[in-house]
């Protein structure tokens, strides 16, 4: 009995944004301050306002290119290094093998200036490019997918490469498919990362077209001012409901993911 | 004889393949990790400005001024503070909910799903909620206040309430994910123990956590407590988003002080200086971080 009160109170904490959000976000602006009444709900009025204010699907489309690219160059780049690591003798193998180790304590925050510099240098700030290139690395994945490839039997690679089969075609075909639930719960890992990253967009984007939603959101902030409420939460709404939604339709994936990485 | 030359035939191409599956992972490794590292280092000892017509060589003067620095070290007296309130806050509330929820049956995956959302949803956005939850005259929060007589609150305009207002942000948003993964330890620890226990006398729930939870949630709790301090320790959206560090450098904290010597003065040996200088604190959790994290994988 007392667990369950425990939970719900918990829970209430936890859902109280949410609900505020949502329920500011309906109401007219005059209303923001008065008690809850339903007659006072104006519909979706904050959100055309909201919407018309500010770029917000562009920052959400933003947020979809830049996520995505990240993502597909991480597994591009990650998945072949992983099998090299986890089942290929080659020279150089325990030194790379501690590189990684090694960047895998490093934050972003750490070679943030040297490349903020460098992307100023060859004129590449305020691009899709500068947003996304510090992250094509993950030394994380490449980590995670040497654990699993490790435990992929030796006697199946052999037999493909008695048919005939190169290391190429070997990695994508028989060795990727068998770390599929790693594979996607570092592909989770990476899109929620990302998706709310502020720090690396706020240092190399300054035009408001190219920024994420976490930055997008900033832009809108100041336009707005902090006295607009209804519509501000409405925007609010529309920048988090994406990974939301996601979550509540992938709530499995989601959650074996932290699982298996411990990482979020 | 002849097995060693087919043996080495046949190590030839895999060894080619080595190589060229490693080198695009090396290449962005030189280019994202070792040279900028490198550049780091050496840019700490210069006064090196963007813009600025000479660079000097100083030495260890940037180390030497930080560290005398009053802005900065309130910022690490700051970042200590707000660690200090995240870590048992973040670590123990998610012990706490997984235990009660470990429990339900019917329940459980409803509260999964509550507790985890504010890890997904984004900070920025929820941050912006929470100003407005808090504001001192128009947010919800202040009918409690005025209820429970504590009159009006400036949770993040007031000196002294505004580290641990955002602490409790940043606990928010972190206790779903220390939730799941405590979980998934209070899972994998055997039924048996606990009839074993119940055998011995540890009937009771106090006594069964003491006598087997604890000790067995153990690299869980280590795990869990390493990750917590990490997240904690680069606290950065909430104090960019709400404070900018006020009120009168209340929530200044380590990599918004970076942030701004590097990116918004652009005096870059300074802040070059602090980023080693951060990069030396965070190394204690992150090291103790992969080694746990290399255990953890095997068995995941």
């Amino acid at each position: 009995m007392i667990a369950h009160a425990m939970l719900a109170l918990g829970g209430a904490v936890m859902l109280a944004p949410f609900l505020w959000m949502l329920l500011t976000s309906l109401r007219p602006a005059s209303g923001v301050f008065g008690g809850f009444s339903l007659a006072a709900l104006e519909g979706f009025g904050n959100y055309a306002y909201a919407l018309e204010t500010a770029p917000l699907l562009r920052f959400m489309l933003n947020g979809v290119i830049v996520c995505a690219g990240i993502l597909v160059v991480q597994l591009l780049v990650a998945i072949p290094c992983a099998y090299a690591l986890a089942k290929l003798p080659f020279r150089g193998r325990g030194a790379m093998f501690g590189l990684v180790l090694a960047a895998l304590c490093i934050p972003i925050q750490v070679p943030a200036l040297p490349l903020y510099l460098g992307l100023a240098h060859v004129g590449l700030l305020d691009t899709y490019l500068a947003m996304m290139l510090p992250f094509f690395l993950s030394v994380f994945a490449i980590f995670l997918f040497r654990q699993f490839f490790k435990s992929f039997p030796d006697e199946i690679i052999q037999a493909a490469r008695l048919d005939g089969a190169g290391e190429f075609e070997i990695v994508w075909r028989f060795v990727a498919p068998s770390a599929l639930p790693a594979i996607a719960a570092f592909s989770i890992f990476s899109v929620v990362a990302h998706w709310n990253d502020l720090y690396w967009p706020l240092i190399v984007i300054t035009e408001t077209r190219l920024a994420p939603p976490p930055l997008g959101m900033l832009y809108f902030r100041d336009v707005e001012t902090g006295s607009n409420y209804g519509a501000l939460m409405a925007g609010a709404t529309i920048i988090t409901a994406p990974l939301v939604i996601a979550f509540l339709v992938a709530r499995r994936r989601f959650i074996q993911g932290v699982t298996m990485t411990g990482l979020k | 004889m002849s097995t060693a030359i087919a043996l080495a035939a046949t190590r030839e191409p895999l060894l080619r393949a080595g190589h060229a599956f490693a080198a695009p992972a090396a290449l962005l490794l030189f280019l994202i990790y070792i040279v900028p590292v490198g550049v780091l280092a050496w840019l700490s000892l210069t006064d090196y400005e963007l813009g600025a017509v000479r660079t000097e060589f100083l030495g260890l003067a940037n180390f030497e001024r930080a560290l005398a620095d009053p802005v900065f070290r309130r910022s690490i007296v700051n970042t200590f503070a707000y660690v200090a309130i995240v870590l048992p806050g973040g670590v123990g509330l998610g012990l706490l909910a997984a235990l009660l929820v470990h429990r339900r049956i019917r329940t459980r995956s409803l509260y999964e799903v509550i507790y985890f959302l504010p890890v997904t949803s984004t900070l920025i956005a929820m941050a912006t909620v929470w100003q407005f939850l808090l504001h001192p005259r128009l947010g919800p929060v202040r009918e409690i206040t005025l209820g429970l007589g504590l009159g009006e609150v400036a949770f993040l305009s007031d000196p002294t309430l505004v580290l641990p207002s955002l602490a409790a942000i940043g606990i928010w948003q972190l206790v779903g994910f220390n939730m799941i993964l405590f979980l998934a330890g209070l899972s994998a620890i055997p039924r048996d123990l606990y009839e074993a226990a119940a055998l011995d006398g540890a009937g009771g729930p106090v006594d069964r956590f003491l006598r087997v939870t604890w000790p067995l949630l153990g690299p869980t709790t280590m795990f869990v407590t390493i990750t917590t301090s990490i997240t904690a320790f680069k606290v950065f959206d909430t104090v960019a988003v709400l404070t900018q560090g006020g009120p009168t450098g209340a929530s200044e904290v380590l990599l918004y002080a970076i942030y701004l010597e590097g990116f918004q003065y652009f005096r870059i040996g300074y802040a070059a200086a602090l980023t080693l200088i951060f990069l030396a604190f965070i190394l204690v959790f992150s090291v103790m971080q992969a080694a746990a994290l290399d255990r953890r994988v095997h068995y995941g």
